[in-house]
């Protein structure tokens, strides 16, 4: 115990508290934006027609890529694209940039699945009273998919956040870095990384609080 | 004139050929009934008839203009005139009877829902379901949400109202005040293409039917010739068939 007293010196706990923040950017970011561009991507590959079909072929190769390329690997490629191409950004950038492709990559892949769980001949009425296929999604599709969505999504989310651990890796501070840090400066692994448990704990607790919150709340309403 | 036309219509899915020179027409205001053992293409042509299924060959003409299927303008044109009600009333799970009646003229064609929402009522109130405009699709018995989606097909005042089998997904008891809806629209002078199994309905509300069989139409005439005095002997089959039961 005296140990952990030890660790828990004001400047530490800034240092623990800037890689907490730092991994709930990096998961913020993935999830929120992933989860805009990863709709958008569902959306496109949801188009019909001979002048959609580059962005549907886009976002296809572009979904199974993603989802097939360990995270570590991704992490590597942006880092050396981002080298190579001489542009001067920090690690938390590269970091930044792996996550949104990655959330973009598999809630695309969510989405479309539960865009396609709604029964076609919502779709069908919809095309006849002429909607676009943005209005169908808002108006009809999106309300009944919420309850495939989520589940699912939420549990993306809170993988994610300990996925975003592999930043480290690169020299991104965030929280399991500040626990490498912890152990180097002499502290026992179980104390330096118990509290680097407890802190991921904080930050994945209140999500799928919020994901099973959402859940019977869009559950408990109309969506079939 | 002719107010929908049907010429030389051929249609496929994939390779399945299952339209083969239709040709029907159907006058303004007329009701048109159309019959036919299952997978005779009787949905097809109402899909064709809706942009879903574009045709092979041969010219769908609404007052007389032609309608090129490569042109999604005129589809949605097409869309705008012909209103359908699918056999398995398709009303929108996540919305209110009312809000499946409005939402298409609101969102889709831009009025105003002020405006909208009183002729909503008013037409849900004809279908007989005034007191139920809250409720969700899923709060209502067969009978009425099929009459939802007839109303829903009205709000958006189609010249052309083409009905599939609106009975078909029904218990026996609830039929009837779908089809004493039908007839108020067919005295209200609303020009109707009816695919249905209902051959006492069919008989009694169609000035001219036409009997369907593998994509053809094999006969079409009044329905005292369909029913009583048919000139084909497929035609003859089925009717006796039907009759029989
Ligand atoms: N989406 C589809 N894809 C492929 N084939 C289809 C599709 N829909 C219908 N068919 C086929 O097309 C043919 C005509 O079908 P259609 O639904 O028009 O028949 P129908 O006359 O409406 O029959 P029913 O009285 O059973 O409703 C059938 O052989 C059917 O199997
Ligand atoms: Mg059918």
């Amino acid at each position: 115990m005296s140990e952990l007293a030890d660790l828990l010196t004001y400047y530490n706990v800034i240092f623990l508290l800037k890689g907490m923040a730092t991994t709930f950017a990096l998961s913020a970011l993935g999830c929120i934006l992933g989860g805009l561009f990863g709709t958008a991507l569902a959306v496109a590959r949801l188009t019909t027609g001979p002048l959609t079909l580059p962005l549907r072929a886009l976002a296809l190769v572009f979904t199974e890529f993603f989802r097939r390329v360990p995270f570590l690997v991704t992490l590597m490629l942006c880092f050396f694209i981002f080298q190579f191409s001489g542009l001067d950004v920090s690690t938390f950038t590269v970091g930044c940039v792996t996550v949104v492709l990655i959330g973009t990559a598999f809630l695309a892949e969510i989405v479309r699945a539960g865009l396609q769980s709604v029964h076609p001949n919502q779709w069908h009425a919809a095309e006849t009273m002429n909607f676009t296929l943005l209005q169908t999604i808002r108006y009809v599709v999106l309300p009944q998919a919420w309850t495939v969505i989520l589940p699912p999504a939420f549990g993306f989310f809170i993988l994610f956040i300990k996925d975003s651990a592999l930043a480290s890796q690169i020299g991104v501070i965030e929280l399991t870095y500040v626990g490498k840090v912890f152990n180097n400066r002499g502290f026992s692994a179980g104390v330096s990384f118990g509290v680097i448990l407890v802190a991921y704990f904080m930050l994945s607790y209140p999500l799928s609080r919020l994901g099973a919150k959402l859940e019977k709340k869009l559950g408990s309403s109309r969506t079939r | 004139m002719a107010h929908l036309e049907l010429d030389n219509i051929s249609a496929a899915y994939g390779k399945l050929r299952v339209l083969d020179g239709i040709d029907i027409s159907v006058g303004s205001g007329e009701t048109v009934g159309l019959i036919g053992p299952s997978g005779s293409g009787k949905s097809t042509i109402l899909r064709v008839l809706t942009g879903l299924l574009k045709p092979e060959a041969g010219q769908v003409r609404v007052g007389g203009e032609p309608i090129n299927f490569d042109k999604p303008a005129e589809i949605r044109r097409l869309r705008d005139r012909a209103a359908i009600v699918f056999q398995q009333y398709n009303l929108f799970q996540n919305l209110t009877v009312l809000e499946n009646v409005m939402i298409a003229p609101t969102k889709v064609r831009g009025r105003k829902p002020r405006d909208v929402r009183p002729e909503a009522e008013h037409l849900l109130a004809k279908v007989g379901l005034a007191d139920k405009i809250n409720s969700y699709p899923d709060q209502l018995s067969g009978g009425q949400q099929q009459r939802v989606a007839i109303a829903r097909g009205l709000c958006l005042k189609p010249e052309i109202l083409l009905l599939d089998e609106v009975t078909a997904a029904l218990d026996p008891e609830l039929v009837s005040e779908v089809l004493d809806t039908i007839r108020g629209l067919a005295e209200d002078g609303m020009t109707m293409l009816i695919v249905s199994h209902e051959m006492g309905f069919i008989r009694e509300i169609s000035a001219r039917v036409a009997f369907m069989a593998d994509g053809k139409v094999v006969e079409l005439g009044s329905p005292a010739q369909i029913f009583d005095a048919p000139e084909k002997e497929r035609t003859r089959d089925f009717v006796g068939k039907i009759l029989r039961h």
